[in-house]
């Protein structure tokens, strides 16, 4: 899992300003057996929200926006789907790796705990 | 996933009585045993995993909705009800409003894929927001069970 800028790289004043739009991306795969259901969509729009950045979500032929549960919900991402988070706004590259904590950790989702819960 | 695919039509309720979470919750449960959709005998146990599921956080997904839903070993498919609630039910959703239009849905532990389709289905037609009003101002299930088809015919075409 890679952050990937597609801004420049140096460091200066003028970065600072082209940051307010720059956009990164990331890739994850739902790592969760019961796919990206209710619960972690949820988790995933309430993280997102906390960004000023534009979070969008990327399934192969569907773009969401990530700070919308419906939105989310709309990939149905069943277990093992790749997506790649893409975050554009001034916090984009802290945002990306919150949402990707969540995912590298399966939205606290454990097989023996919730076996019964979607 | 089509609503007609998990909406069973004698579980539709155009106008609950209920006025809270656990109170719809039941009311919906009770119309799938009505509809000859789950086990009389389930009835508790059914009403009892959705709540506890509620517990680890509102399923009402904003814009009046909400989604209560379990996994139960005592149904082979997927089976859903729908109802409206003319004057809402404080339902600890993520955005605070109350939810007027609600689908339940019980499915077999095996099948998280059709749930999964479930959700999205309910989500992607509820995008429209017009869709939801007319779902929630519906005279009766005959209408509702109507604008969920024509959402289905809509669904294929676009």
């Amino acid at each position: 899992m890679s952050i990937r800028g597609n801004g420049g790289e140096n460091k200066t004043e003028q970065r600072q300003l082209d940051m307010s739009q720059e956009t990164l991306s990331r890739k994850v795969v739902v790592g969760m057996r019961q796919g990206l259901h209710a619960r972690p969509a949820d988790l995933l729009a309430r993280e997102a929200r906390k960004w000023q950045s534009r979070i969008e979500l990327i399934a192969e032929s569907q773009r969401v926006d990530g700070k919308s549960i419906l939105e989310v919900l709309t990939l149905a991402a069943e277990a093992g789907t790749r997506l790649v988070i893409e975050a554009t706004g001034p916090d984009a590259q802290e945002a990306l790796e919150a949402i990707g904590h969540l995912f590298e950790r399966n939205f606290n989702e454990y097989e023996n705990d919730n076996k019964q819960v979607f | 996933m089509k609503f007609s695919d998990f909406v069973a039509d004698d579980a539709i309720r155009a106008t609950v009585v209920a006025d809270s979470k656990e109170g719809v919750i039941r009311e919906m449960t009770q119309s799938l045993v009505d509809a000859g959709k789950i086990s009389a005998a389930e009835f508790e146990s059914i009403v009892k995993a959705i709540m506890k599921r509620e517990d680890l956080g509102s399923t009402g997904i904003g814009r009046g909705v909400a989604v209560p839903h379990t996994k139960h070993p005592s149904v082979d498919r997927l089976v859903g009800a729908v109802a409206v609630s003319p004057k809402g039910i404080q339902f600890e959703s993520l955005d605070g409003e109350p939810v007027r239009l609600f689908f339940l849905l019980v499915s077999p532990p095996d099948r998280p894929g059709d749930h999964l389709r479930a959700l999205e289905n309910i989500s992607r037609q509820l995008r429209d927001e017009s869709f939801c009003k007319l779902l929630i101002s519906a005279k009766g299930p005959a209408e509702i069970q109507h604008l969920l088809e024509e959402a289905d015919v809509r669904g294929i075409v676009s």
